[in-house]
């Protein structure tokens, strides 16, 4: 793609982001903080690509994208389980929740 | 073909990486929001599996399995008050991902300057930096790395360290042929420099550090993105990038903490003045601790870090039901910044079961002070200190602060005669309403409600 047209990306997904986030009560700083920080585990899939197209004849490459596919996977594996757990707490708020 | 499905299916998890994002910002929703994200990256996993021209799938598997299940396995069993240093971790992790895929490219030899390789070189900055940045964050709230380090002339440091690193990475940026051994240095003092700029920072603090670094991460995954021409990648990286930016600002501006002060001018007890506090901490009993509450129209309860990690929680909700079934109105009064992050000790109630309409912010409950009877301080410091209103020279100094003080009997439930988190006296607790419960909030909890039981029996 031509880097312009990323740099729209760049841009829009940046207002997107400021957006989704603006109107968030106290009470979801933390857990939204880890769903954020989950949805950067996306990064795994960058770290698979990168791991598949590495010269298997080469230790040096091999090894760093062994590793980034392993810290990938435990950044979105982590992230969504401790999200989870946070949010499993909310359902005994609905009442609140619903207002 | 395939690559067509792929960029595909690539746009559809984007779109529900933010439609889970804006569901998580809500109450309602939240628990849906994590589900459908959880779901996408699941798919986004299975399809990138068939990507053209991939290989190496074993040693990718198992490093996914290993990863995948170890984090998830300590995600399951950590305590909830460790959560803010599992989000740190799990974060520095993703930042290294981002620095890792960099530096596989660079082995590669695949990078001839030009935007490709600038923003190789920016993302792996970024990334090294949330990498260490957060292990030294997760070392200081899990009690590993317990004091603040501070280097002679550290900002100076800081502000050198990062020059020549980014001198560094504008050589290598823009080099036809980046040598080896300057891409090694290049990663080795991006490391440092993490390290060393979150090393001062005090725990008080790390909250919106970890804030900081985690929408740092999410810069570095998105410019990687761009390296690997992954729209995925950027689109989730640049929002949380944006996102993560914004939460970090709403933060600091709980804590009346500037970013810059954060990051620049760290809290350390010694090196403050202050004026001196007159006169002497009361004690008092357990039994006329519940003898005040008991009989009292309405107790505020203000949580703070020390009742989480006591896990005392669940005995001070049973202890409110039991006052309120003896006619008492109990609420709970939380600060921004009670427990490590905005929200967290909101989290710790909620497990313990206490429902939402009993729980309410700074703003909604401080004129509630003036008028109860009772303000109930378990385990919290630094945001009840009326200091913050009145000595310019203390350092928290401006926070805003409930206001309990300003109940008619506030009883403390504390560990200790120490000072709080921050290293700051406190000078609520010398007041004549004040009175002094020490031992474990656990323990203090447990007495009061035998006693309040005993009285109504």
């Amino acid at each position: 793609m031509e880097g312009i047209v990323y740099l729209y990306v760049f841009v829009l997904a940046a207002f997107t982001g400021y957006e989704v986030i603006s109107r968030v009560p106290v009470i979801l700083h933390t857990p939204l903080m880890s769903g954020s920080n989950f949805i950067h585990g996306v990064v795994l899939i960058g770290a698979m690509v990168v791991m598949g197209h590495a010269d298997p004849d080469s230790p040096l490459q091999l090894t760093l994208g062994f590793f980034a596919v392993l810290l990938g996977a435990a950044n979105a594996a982590g992230g969504y389980v401790v999200t989870e757990r946070m949010l499993a707490m909310f359902k005994a708020g609905k009442k609140k929740g619903a207002e | 073909m395939m690559k067509g499905f792929i960029d595909i299916s690539y746009v559809a998890v984007a779109v529900v990486f933010i439609l889970g994002l804006k569901a998580m910002s809500s109450p309602a929703t939240a628990r849906k929001g994590i589900v459908w994200a959880g779901w996408a990256m699941i798919a986004a996993t299975l399809v990138t599996l068939f990507w053209p021209g991939m290989q190496n799938f074993a040693l990718m598997i198992v490093a996914m399995v290993i990863g995948g299940s170890l984090a998830w396995w300590s995600g399951k069993n950590v305590a909830m008050t460790d959560m803010p240093q599992m989000v740190a971790i799990y974060n520095g992790m993703g930042g290294g991902a981002a620095a890792a895929i960099a530096a596989v490219e660079f082995a590669r030899g695949e990078m001839h300057g030009g935007m490709v390789a600038f923003l190789a070189v920016l993302g792996a900055l970024i990334g090294s930096v949330a990498f260490s940045g957060s292990c030294v964050a997760y070392a200081k709230l899990q009690g590993i790395m317990k004091k603040a380090y501070r280097f002679p002339a550290q900002n100076q440091l800081n502000i050198g360290l990062a020059a020549v690193v980014a001198i560094l990475g504008l050589a290598i940026a823009t080099s036809e042929q980046p040598g080896g051994w300057a891409i090694v240095l290049f990663f080795v003092l991006s490391l440092a420099l993490g390290v060393i700029v979150t090393s001062p920072i005090g725990g008080a603090d790390m909250p919106v550090v970890i804030s900081l670094l985690n929408a740092f991460t999410g810069l570095a995954v998105g410019f990687e993105g761009y390296v690997l021409g992954n729209p995925a990648l950027v689109v989730a990286g640049i929002v949380v990038g944006a996102s993560g930016t914004l939460l970090t600002q709403l933060m600091a501006k709980a804590m009346n903490r500037p970013i810059t002060n954060v990051l620049f001018t760290p809290i350390t007890g010694e090196a403050q003045g202050g004026e001196a506090i007159e006169g002497s901490m009361r004690e008092m009993g357990a039994l006329d601790a519940a003898a005040t509450m008991r009989y009292a129209n309405k107790v505020i309860i203000v949580p703070g870090y020390g009742m989480a990690v006591a896990g005392a929680q669940h005995k001070v909700w049973e202890m409110s039901q039991l006052l309120e079934e003896a006619g008492v109105e109990v609420v709970f009064a939380i600060h921004p910044v009670a427990g490590r992050m905005p929200g967290h000790m909101n989290v710790l109630l909620a497990e313990a079961g206490v429902p939402y309409d009993k729980i309410f912010d700074l703003e909604e409950i401080n004129a509630d002070f003036a008028l109860s009877d009772v303000a109930l301080v378990i385990g919290a410091n630094d945001v009840v200190n009326p200091t913050a209103r009145t000595d310019k020279s203390s350092p928290i100094y401006g926070m805003p602060i409930l206001n309990a003080d300003q109940a008619q009997n506030v009883i403390v439930i504390k560990r200790g005669k120490g000072a709080g988190y921050s290293g700051i006296e406190n000078a609520l607790f010398y007041k004549d309403n004040c009175r002094m419960l020490y031992g474990s909030a656990q323990e203090a909890v447990g007495e009061i409600i035998g006693h309040v039981k005993s009285m109504d029996a």
